[in-house]
């Protein structure tokens, strides 16, 4: 059975299954409970689990993620909310030197399952703080897995898979798609469903691959479909998992196409298309006609929201940045 | 308040002179005393003098070359001894880096730390079978993993009876001024976890004296969190004994968390890398040598004719021995082979570190003569 519904409702059905499945998910986070989250992806949760399994926290991220570590010490798998992507920093030293760390440190005797969900990303007019695209900071970071949905279909079972996962995983939700409509697969199961890991060819092609993740993807199929109109086919892929990177069918791609644009919202300077670039011209030297192209937010800090339609990338930029793979 | 001249709200149940006090209160009125048989206080003074013979080799192994560095407890015996057998089996400790007096009362094999300190590994161990989390060199981030332990213990209905679960929470004064400590204090607070704050207020947070953490006395902060605080004689093993089981049998009884400024100083350096001469005055130093934790329960023992010099002498050796088995286990330690470097980084590993793994076992093997 196939649903059709918002990002944002995907999320909140798939942390109700998680909830439903296992006694030990707990969620955590502020204006979680009442509220249902400023964005309302946990509405309802409250209601029907319990405050002590849907915990309105103290407006402090280090003690979310700090607190988060000792109940998965404990036995729990807590799933955290930091409310805008800007705000985690305050948790930045528990997740990068105590949630990525501890497993190692123990030599393998402790897992920490815990998911650390992040809404992210500008386009919504925002204010400061409220529109960054801090994935980076956490791909380069080594025992932690990142991963970002793009689609309801997606999220839905992203979800599940990443709080079953022994793994902390941080999860990136492209907040401005939160109301994006799309059809969900009710029926799959956790071992069926996509792998968490994957990336995805979500529209094939033949003359150049774009990469995209989290709310770009959506830009970027924008960019094939006007693309295609002038006769040239672009290949999206749709990353899905930042770290690790599933580049294989990136590789397999642009072995055929001979050109690749990697899009995201992040600053360009040591995003996550640096990484990719790399890899590409390392994979798949012979087979470039031209460099891998990057188009990306500027390395500026995000703008005031005023401006954040000049910032963000958008369909005439990818469309540029194809055409000068072809110029080259 | 001058260093040296502990104020009057101190708990304190034996004197620097090895002289019993029958009952103190701390700031609030409550009352302590402690009632042990003579094996127990033997047993304490054994502790105390194994674990600073212990320390005491950690720092001679790392002036030998044998370890990178150490952090040596020197003074802070009793505050770690009289807490760490204050614990119950089934409680659960957090410490910092400095703990290897509380490790020796959860009955962890004395080397686990030296792992750490030689640099074969980052101290690993496996906390839910020692009933101990591994060593945290981030200042204060272990309160926060305590606290949350804590709450999972009450999710799991496991206080209310003398059988509860508790937790304890080492840290420093200078860890008192880290958003994390607060974070922990409040969430504790609201949370109502089982969980005791353990503060070894040991005077220097590395060169930095108490006054450049704090202008109130550390056991009245947690007052503006809504939990009892409760300054200790650090260098008296028997009031810390004392009060941290009436406080982790608070927490396990659902009572919340408590915390605990054990009073006491670091005779030492903050670790072999530093040189205290270059910020604190010998007279100082001095003052605290008269209060020596394990001076005092020797005087007692003395003067309560609990143990002779056969018991002194013989506890001296057992020391020796056992800092003796140790040095020998430290050096015997093998150096990690460097493809461990790619261990344990994920649960169910990855196919990337594989292939890096792989692309440097070959590298070393094309050296001629390689080792691997």
């Amino acid at each position: 059975m196939t649903e059709t519904m918002s990002l944002g409702k995907a999320i909140n059905a798939g942390l109700r299954k998680a909830l439903d499945r296992d006694p030990k998910v707990i969620l955590m986070g502020e204006d979680i409970g009442k509220l249902g989250g400023v964005f309302r992806i946990t509405d309802g949760l409250q209601k029907d689990f319990g405050e002590d399994r849907v915990i309105d926290t103290p407006l402090a991220e280090s003690g979310i993620v700090g607190t988060a570590v000792g109940l998965a010490m404990r036995g729990y798998r807590p799933v955290c909310e930091i409310q805008f992507d800007g705000f985690v920093y305050p948790a930045y030293d528990q997740i990068v030197s105590q949630v990525a760390k501890i497993h190692f440190r123990s030599q393998g005797r402790v897992r920490l399952p815990i998911v650390i969900r992040i809404p992210f990303g500008g386009g919504i007019g925002a204010v400061e703080h409220h529109s960054e695209s801090p994935e980076a900071y956490f791909a380069h970071t080594a025992g932690l897995k990142v991963v970002a949905c793009a689609t309801a279909g997606d999220a839905y079972w992203m979800i599940q898979q990443a709080i079953a996962s022994d793994d902390p995983v941080i999860f990136f939700e492209p907040k401005r798609r939160y109301w994006d409509k799309g059809e969900v697969d009710l029926d799959s199961s956790l071992s069926e469903a996509y792998p968490l890991h994957a990336s995805r060819v979500v529209r094939p092609g033949t003359d150049a691959t774009v990469l995209a993740y989290g709310p770009m993807v959506r830009t970027a199929l924008d960019a094939a479909a006007a693309a295609a109109e002038e006769g040239r086919s672009l290949e999206v892929i749709d990353l899905r998992s930042l770290s690790p990177l599933d580049l294989d069918p990136v590789y397999g791609s642009v072995r055929r196409t001979g050109r690749c644009v990697v899009v995201h919202e992040a600053p360009g300077n040591l995003g996550l298309g640096a990484e990719i670039a790399a890899r590409v011209t390392e994979e798949c030297f012979y087979s470039l006609e031209a460099p891998v192209l990057r188009v990306a937010g500027f390395d500026t800090p995000y703008p005031p929201a005023r401006l954040e339609e000049a910032y963000l990338p958008d369909l005439d930029r990818v469309l540029d940045a194809v055409d000068r793979t072809f110029g080259w | 308040m001058a260093k040296g001249a502990p104020p009057t709200e101190l708990v304190q149940l034996l004197t620097p002179d090895g002289d019993r006090i029958e009952r103190a209160y701390d700031s609030s009125g409550t009352e302590y005393s402690i009632d042990l048989t003579d094996d127990e206080y033997r047993g304490l003074y054994r502790d105390l003098v194994v674990v600073r013979r212990l320390d005491a080799e950690g720092t001679a192994l790392q002036r030998q070359g044998e370890l990178g560095i150490w952090a040596s407890l020197l003074g802070q015996e009793a505050a770690q001894i009289g807490s760490g057998r204050a614990l119950r089996p089934q409680d659960m400790a957090f410490p910092t880096y400095r703990e290897h007096g509380v490790l020796y009362c959860r009955g962890i094999d004395p080397i686990m730390p030296f792992g750490l300190f030689r640099g074969v590994d980052h101290g690993a161990w496996d906390p839910a079978e020692l009933r101990c989390s591994m060593y945290t060199i981030v200042i204060g981030a272990q309160t926060l993993h305590a606290t949350g332990y804590a709450m999972g213990i009450a999710k799991d209905g496991k206080v209310g009876s003398d059988d509860g679960e508790a937790v304890i929470a080492y840290l420093g004064d200078g860890a008192t001024s880290q958003g994390d400590v607060s974070e922990a204090f409040v969430w504790s607070s609201v949370f109502h976890a089982p969980v005791v704050f353990f503060c070894q207020n040991n005077q220097y947070a590395i060169s930095e004296p108490i006054e450049r953490q704090t202008r109130v006395p550390l056991y009245q902060r947690s007052a503006g969190f809504g939990f009892p605080g409760v300054r200790v004689d650090g260098n008296d093993v028997l009031a810390t004994y004392a009060v941290t089981r009436t406080a982790l049998d608070n927490a396990r009884h659902g009572q919340g968390p408590t915390f605990i400024e054990a009073y006491t100083y670091r005779m030492g350096a903050h670790t072999t890398n530093d040189d205290p001469s270059r910020y604190r005055i010998a007279s100082e130093v001095e003052a605290w040598q008269a209060k020596d934790p394990i001076a005092r329960m020797r005087a007692f023992l003395t003067k309560q004719q609990l143990a002779d010099d056969d018991f002194f002498a013989e506890v001296e050796d057992e020391a020796k021995q056992v800092a003796l088995r140790l040095r020998e286990r430290v050096l015997a330690m093998p150096d990690p082979d460097p493809l461990q470097i790619f261990d344990h980084v994920y649960p169910h590993g990855s196919p990337e570190l594989d292939a890096q793994r792989d692309q440097y076992a070959k590298y070393l093997d094309s050296f001629e003569g390689s080792l691997r």
